[in-house]
Formats: structure tokens, C-alpha cells, sequence
């Protein structure tokens, strides 16, 4: 089975990103195991551990479907909204 | 203020507010439609697939002239173990390659109605828009409403920053995470259990192999549904719709049991791609989208309060979803919804009435239309369905039975020997409480 590259699916798709103003805020020191849903379930795998166990979120490249929200909405993130109007994806077929 | 005031602020282009806002401004209501996107359709995706028949009713003979990709004439249900596949395949033969007709009445055919077409949500609802835009309504795009303008605990408007508009009534068709909803306090938090994510990739394709590997002639196509290893045998599966001169190709996976996935969604979809029945399939496309949607799944259970005073919730943003297994619905009760709910505004303008009990007929309408009906008839199915059986057991059952029916390797044995072996493996008692659960919940 080869491992997916969620990266390399996303470079195809037409993003406006907010510099500095993120529209999905991680808490400082997630629990693990709630992180550790987010890591399985974003469908952008934007909730990544580095070699070192390390854990880390961007908000660019999220397809703003709410997955996160709606399993971790309390526990861990400490802001979920929407983009700013005309900012995040453009979906050019959908 | 009053020289700004709209009869209706619609929040969100999709499919129900859409509709909504061409239903209202036929009626020669003054509507506004807010989206967040750049122009309606932006932030939307579907699996694939639209049921035509509650956008007939309104636009009769819409496909004629609506960016459709494809009609389904073709249904597939696979049931995939890691590496076999059992599929049925079912063509609808009775009628021509590329012939739309409105109303559909000729000899042989099912009427327009009873259609349905693949589609590209980008492509599909501008044009919607478009046509509410004709009669008269208006889009505001990439203007995100980050709250909901109050007065004496009734809905009178929207607020983007700073700026605010006011109408007689706002329709939120917002999504399936509708914080407006929630910040009605009408959509409790959407908890895991009623929902599911969906990850698709849009893989391109030539006319060639669309019709090759495919069967597709003229403008028709398939739907195509698997269960089992798709969604690592959890409740779930995949899916492959075709397009023009692509598939749209996904899995969609409950999240509740997010837990219990040896893998992460993203990882099932690889793998997906990869099962011996689907890679040929898809060999040599080139991606050319990959996008991603919560899905509302719970049913009625999930469906919020929806009336109050100056505000109608539809579409996701009201739970309006039904997935029964084999045909999954979310954009015809969207539609359904937004008509409605532009009914119940007419009606209560003309009684100059848009407390939660003026606009009450939005609910009379939706119980007497297929929205409330099929929730209601399905209600018992999102229990059923979320069962690991389904998705695992069965799956790897069928693909057992069969691989033994059509193995021959010295002298053979008995039929029912042959099924027993994979029929016990599942249970037969589960067998039957399945079977029997199925049979009451559909």
C-alpha cells in the first residue's frame, strides 16, 4: 500500500490564504488523543506529528469541511470559524 | 436603514438558498443572497450525484440547459474485501442515449422527474444563481455574515463586520456547520454520530476512456456505490461517479468511529484508489481537484429547530440528509427545503406576519413534502446502518461465498457447504436480526 501524500493532492487546488489570520486556532499543548483523531480524520491532513511526536497544525490547505470542529470542537481547538469572505478554498468544480 | 431593507436576506449560495432565493424573487420579493465565496458554488462539493425530481417541479426541464455532467442510466454496488469485489450492476436500457425531454413523457421513458444526474457543484449552482438572478434576486459574494442582526429576540438581519443589512426574514442556508444555527441556539453542537466526512478526488479522464472503461454514451452514466474496504470496513464506503470527462472518485466515513480506524481517511481513499477493482479503472487520470464536505447523516434525529421569529433554517444547515445505503440524498432535500421555506416567506409577507408562527407553514410545507416523509419513513436507518457488520463482515462474506462458487479445484463440494462455512463466520442469528432490522428500517 503506498502511503497517501496529502500535500501533493492539495497543490492542485486554488486556495486564498489569510496570512496571519488563521481561521482554525490549535490550543497550546493539545491532549494527544484528541489530536490524535484529528491526525486520522482531516481529510487535508492538516494535524501532523514530526519525528519528534511533535504536534502541529496550518490552517492553510484546510478544505473547511468542519471535521475538526465537530470531533474536537471543545477539547482542543481553541477558535474554529470560516475564512474570511472570498479567503481559504475555491472549489473550481466541486 | 429602512431605504436598505430587503424582504429576505438569503445567507449561503448553495443549493437550498438558491432555490430559495429564485422561488422568492419569481414572487417579486426583494431577496439578497450572502456567500462567502467567490461567486455561488465556490465552497460546495458533492459525492456526485442530484435526484432531479424536486429542481423539476420548479425548473421544469432544467437539464436541458443546467451544467449536468451526467445522466445516471447506470447503478453499480460493489462490496469490497481487500482485494476481491462483488458487484451488482444494474442499466437502465429502456430509452436513448441523450435524450433529455422535459416532462418526459414519451413512450419507454421515465419522466423527468424520476432522473437523476452527476453533477459539479462550481459549475452547477452559479447557474442556479443565475437564474434566481433573472428573476430578479441578488449576490453579494465573498462577504462572510459573521452574525445574525437581533431584535427583541428576533431575527431583523445580518451582520459582516462592521456593515449590516436588514430584511423581514433571513433564510440561513449556511451549511451543515451553520454557526448562525448555533448561534440561534437552534443547531445544538453536531456531535460525531451525526456526521460523516467525505474526501473526493475529480480525476480526469479522456472521452474515450470515459467510454471504455465506463460505458458511458452521449451524456449518460453511472453511480457507483461500494461497501466494505473503503471505509476500513467501519460504517462508510465509496464512491465513483462519472462526470463528462471525469470520475468523481471518494470515500465518506462516520466519524464517530474515528477511533476504531486502523487508518486515517485520507490513507482509506489511497488505498481505495489502489484495490484491484478501482486502480485500472482510473489509471493514467490526472487529478484535477481533491475537496472534502461533512456530511449530515443522522437523519430525523438531527434535524433542529428550523422556525423562529424572522429566521428559517434549510438545507445542511437543517440536517437535511438521508443516506438509506444505496442512494445517498442531500441536494434534492436542500432544494426541497429552500422552496419551501420561500413559500412560507411569501405567505407570510402577505399577512405582513414573520414571527416563528407566520412563517410556521415552512414547517406544514416540509411535513407534507418528501423532506419530513423520507426522514421520517428512514428514521429507524441511520441505527441500522451503524453497524460494523455492514461494513465488514457482509462484505468479506460475499466476496467468500462467491470466491468459492466460482472456484473449481478438484471435486467439489455441496452448495450449501460451500456458503455455510461464510454465512456461520457472520452469525446466523446476525444473519437474520440484520436481515429482519433491514427489512423493518427501510
Amino acid at each position: 500500500m503506498t502511503r497517501v501524500n496529502v500535500d501533493a493532492k492539495l497543490v492542485v487546488d486554488k486556495f486564498f490564504v489569510d496570512e496571519g489570520n488563521p481561521h482554525i486556532v490549535l490550543k497550546k499543548s493539545p491532549d494527544p488523543r484528541e489530536f490524535a483523531k484529528l491526525e486520522k480524520a482531516c481529510p487535508a491532513g492538516l494535524y501532523k506529528r514530526d519525528a519528534n511526536g511533535a504536534m502541529h497544525f496550518d490552517s492553510a490547505g484546510c478544505l473547511e469541511c468542519g471535521t475538526c470542529r465537530i470531533l474536537c470542537g471543545h477539547t482542543i481547538l481553541e477558535k474554529w470559524d470560516y475564512p474570511t469572505g472570498s479567503m481559504g478554498v475555491m472549489y473550481r468544480y466541486g | 436603514m429602512s431605504d436598505d431593507k430587503f424582504d429576505v436576506i438569503v445567507v449561503g449560495a448553495g443549493l437550498a438558498g438558491c432555490t430559495a432565493a429564485y422561488v422568492l424573487a419569481r414572487e417579486g420579493l426583494e431577496v439578497v443572497v450572502i456567500e462567502r465565496g467567490n461567486g455561488a458554488g465556490s465552497k460546495n462539493m458533492t459525492g456526485g450525484r442530484l435526484y432531479a425530481h424536486t429542481l423539476e417541479r420548479i425548473l421544469p426541464g432544467f437539464a436541458e440547459e443546467a451544467p449536468i455532467e451526467r445522466r445516471v442510466t447506470r447503478e453499480k454496488i460493489s462490496f469490497l474485501s481487500d482485494r476481491d469485489a462483488v458487484t451488482m450492476d444494474y442499466q437502465a436500457g429502456d430509452y436513448q442515449a441523450g435524450d433529455y425531454q422535459a416532462g418526459g413523457q414519451a413512450a419507454g421513458r421515465r419522466p423527468a422527474t424520476a432522473e437523476s444526474y452527476t453533477v459539479l457543484r462550481a459549475r452547477f449552482d452559479p447557474w442556479l444563481m443565475g437564474k434566481a438572478e433573472e428573476k430578479g434576486a441578488s449576490l453579494i459574494d465573498g462577504i462572510r455574515v459573521s452574525e445574525l442582526l437581533t431584535r427583541d429576540g428576533r431575527v431583523v438581519g445580518v451582520k459582516a463586520g462592521d456593515d449590516e443589512l436588514e430584511a423581514d426574514c433571513v433564510i440561513l442556508a449556511d451549511g451543515v456547520n451553520s454557526l448562525l444555527g448555533e448561534s440561534l441556539g437552534f443547531v445544538k453542537k453536531v456531535t460525531p454520530h451525526h456526521c460523516a466526512v467525505g474526501a473526493k478526488e475529480l480525476i480526469e479522464l479522456t472521452p474515450q476512456q470515459m467510454r471504455d472503461r465506463f460505458g458511458c454514451e452521449g451524456r449518460d452514466g453511472l453511480a457507483w456505490l461500494f461497501a466494505g474496504m473503503p471505509s476500513d470496513g467501519l460504517m462508510g464506503g465509496g464512491f465513483l461517479y462519472t462526470n463528462e470527462t471525469s470520475v468523481s472518485l471518494g470515500v465518506v466515513f462516520g466519524l464517530h468511529n474515528i477511533e476504531a480506524a486502523g487508518k486515517s481517511v485520507p490513507q482509506m481513499l489511497e488505498d481505495f484508489k489502489a484495490h484491484p477493482a478501482v486502480r485500472p479503472l482510473i489509471e493514467g487520470g490526472q487529478l484535477i481537484e481533491y475537496s472534502a464536505h461533512v456530511v449530515p447523516e443522522g437523519g430525523l434525529a438531527m434535524v433542529p429547530k428550523i422556525v423562529g421569529d424572522g429566521v428559517l433554517l434549510t438545507g445542511d444547515a437543517a440536517g437535511f440528509c438521508l443516506n438509506v445505503g444505496y442512494t445517498v440524498r442531500g441536494m434534492d432535500l436542500a432544494i426541497a427545503s429552500g422552496e419551501a421555506a420561500a413559500k412560507a416567506v411569501i405567505a407570510a409577507k402577505a399577512r405582513g406576519d414573520f414571527s416563528a408562527a407566520g412563517l410556521n407553514q415552512y414547517q406544514t410545507l416540509l411535513n407534507d413534502s418528501v423532506v419530513m416523509k423520507d426522514l421520517t419513513l428512514y428514521r429507524k436507518l441511520p441505527g441500522f446502518l451503524d453497524n460494523p457488520r455492514m461494513f465488514g463482515a457482509y462484505p468479506d462474506m460475499a466476496a467468500g461465498v462467491m470466491a468459492d462458487l466460482f472456484t473449481v479445484d478438484g471435486p467439489s463440494k455441496p452448495l450449501l457447504k460451500k456458503a455455510g462455512g461464510h454465512l456461520r463466520k457472520v452469525g446466523l442469528l446476525n444473519l437474520v436480526k440484520d436481515g429482519l432490522k433491514g427489512v423493518t428500517s427501510l
